[in-house]
């Protein structure tokens, strides 16, 4: 049991993971859909003031079929979440999913005895990979969870992490 | 002219990388100049002011999943998004570029470069049909109607010209208009002819392009308020770049197109070094319109999109044709 040695490979597959996951998080292109609120802040997150379009993500694709994130932005409702399991399913793999604002994420103020009819959080029939809180979260939260889903995929991070005073 | 394969590969491989980088960085400059009008950056974090978006969005179209929805009819959804990239690869073997850069003129390059056009039509009925789904189904229904709308007036205006160069070779069309910037077609007083409606026929032919092309204001093949997605709704992964990629060498077609028939293709406006400098400019000054169009007009309705076509520019075209004719005929 001598030390082998293995030729290099021609293909490298490590690398070329890297490329494809370089190129599958900038450019995440979301699902053009809203629920409550949070999607007026999704909105504002696209225009002028914030643009989303500077990560290459402003691009709000109406077809699950060529979309990559989908941002649940807002209360689910019993009556919605059929809707939203089918478009989610629609999707083409990879996917992900962003839980935006506290009603996305546990169900936010509609948590209370008695309630019958919110889904106390997307993550109880969607997987969720970025949750943002706030209600509803400001634009820059938004985008901060998009850079944050960058660095889920890619494993590096775009701008440094700013501490909070 | 020797046709040697070592030729036709070369001008193969040209025609392609020139189609495929245009589309893909027309996405970019769309999404640039949107950014712009709406006073935004547009993409600015990949790359020197978002240039390595196009490569970026490629590698993702590319490795995400092709799927084919159950129940579609899978031969034609699948040739659909390929023949909606072809014929704007192979349109682009006739026109020519400057005096030497074409890859094989052919005498009737205007009318196979308009055969080609009317193919693209043909991909988006093919992807809308086979996909089943009614969004789909709607909007390729509506896209054949525009198309067949906006190809009348747009060969009749082309008519028009043809009968002022006498030839349907572009070559021959560009070399009449030559000798400076008031020898365009474009200008009403040429010589020996006053034909006062020709930059009417120019916007014409202008807005059929926007139209042929499924741009907006007349992007009613792909309403998002209304049709999902309009004919790509089922498409995924590169079938749906293709059918992006498509639009955008359609685009580049019809402003090569307009530039050789009405802005005197690769004739310099002042008389200095005419060349293919001259036609790139041009043509990207046109392109920038077609973006500058989209982003500032509302989308039209269907049924005043075809009013457009069948009440005003046909009307207009076919009494233009009419007055060149019977000027020709005079002087």
């Amino acid at each position: 049991m001598g030390t082998e040695n293995i030729p290099a490979s021609l293909i490298h597959f490590a690398s070329a993971d890297k490329l494809i996951n370089l190129g599958r998080a900038n450019s995440l292109w979301p699902l053009t859909f809203g629920i409550a609120c949070c999607a007026i802040e999704m909105m504002a997150t696209g225009c002028a003031r914030f643009d989303l379009a500077r990560f290459g993500a402003e691009v709000f694709r109406p077809s699950p079929r060529q979309s990559d994130v989908m941002i649940v932005a807002g209360t689910v409702n019993k009556k919605m979440a059929p809707g939203i399991k089918t478009l989610y399913d629609q999707m083409p793999e990879p996917k992900w999913v962003i839980a935006l604002g506290n009603c996305a994420i546990s169900g936010g103020p509609f948590v209370y005895e008695g309630q019958y009819n919110i889904i106390e959080g997307a993550d109880k029939f969607l997987p969720v990979d970025i949750y943002i809180p706030g209600c509803p979260p400001r634009p820059e939260a938004l985008i901060e969870g998009i850079i944050e889903l960058e660095y889920k995929i890619t494993g590096w991070r775009r701008w440094p992490k700013v501490k909070a005073e | 002219m020797s046709l040697t394969l070592l030729n036709v590969l070369a001008a193969v491989i040209i025609a392609i990388t020139f189609v495929a980088t245009n589309a893909a960085y027309l996405v970019w400059a769309e999404r640039k100049g949107a950014g712009f009008i709406q006073r935004r950056p547009g993409p600015t974090e990949n790359g020197p002011w978002g240039l390595l978006q196009p490569p970026v969005d490629g590698i993702k179209l590319m490795t995400k999943q092709l799927l084919i929805p159950g129940g579609v009819d899978k031969i034609i959804f699948v040739i659909a998004p390929v023949l909606a990239m072809f014929p704007s690869v192979v349109s682009f073997v006739t026109i020519p570029f400057s005096d030497t850069i074409v890859a094989h003129n052919v005498n009737i390059g205007l009318l196979m470069i308009f055969v080609f056009g009317s193919m693209s039509a043909m991909a988006l009925l093919m992807g809308g049909w086979s996909s089943r789904n009614k969004y789909s189904m709607i909007s390729s229904v509506r896209a054949v109607s525009q198309a067949v709308a906006y190809e009348i007036p747009m060969l009749i205006t082309a008519i028009t010209v043809v009968m002022i160069a006498g030839s349907l070779d572009l070559m021959e069309i560009v070399h009449k208009q030559s000798g400076g910037f008031w020898h365009w077609n474009i200008w009403p007083f040429q010589k020996g002819l006053f034909n006062i409606l020709m930059p009417v026929s120019f916007l014409i032919f202008f807005v059929c392009s926007l139209a042929e092309t499924n741009r907006a204001p007349f992007d009613l093949g792909e309403a998002e308020s209304e049709l999902v997605a309009g004919y790509h709704t089922e498409y995924s992964s590169m079938g749906f770049g293709l059918f992006f990629m498509g639009e955008y060498a359609n685009i580049v077609i019809g402003a090569c197109l307009t530039t050789i028939l009405f802005l005197g293709g690769w004739d310099c406006p002042f008389g200095l070094v005419p060349g293919v400098w001259w036609f790139i400019v041009k043509i990207y000054i046109l392109i920038f319109t077609f973006i500058w169009i989209r982003w500032t007009f509302p989308r039209t309705t269907i049924y005043s999109l075809l009013n457009l076509s069948w009440k005003v520019l046909i009307p207009i075209s076919l009494f233009n044709l009419l007055l060149t004719a019977g000027l020709l005929k005079v002087f």
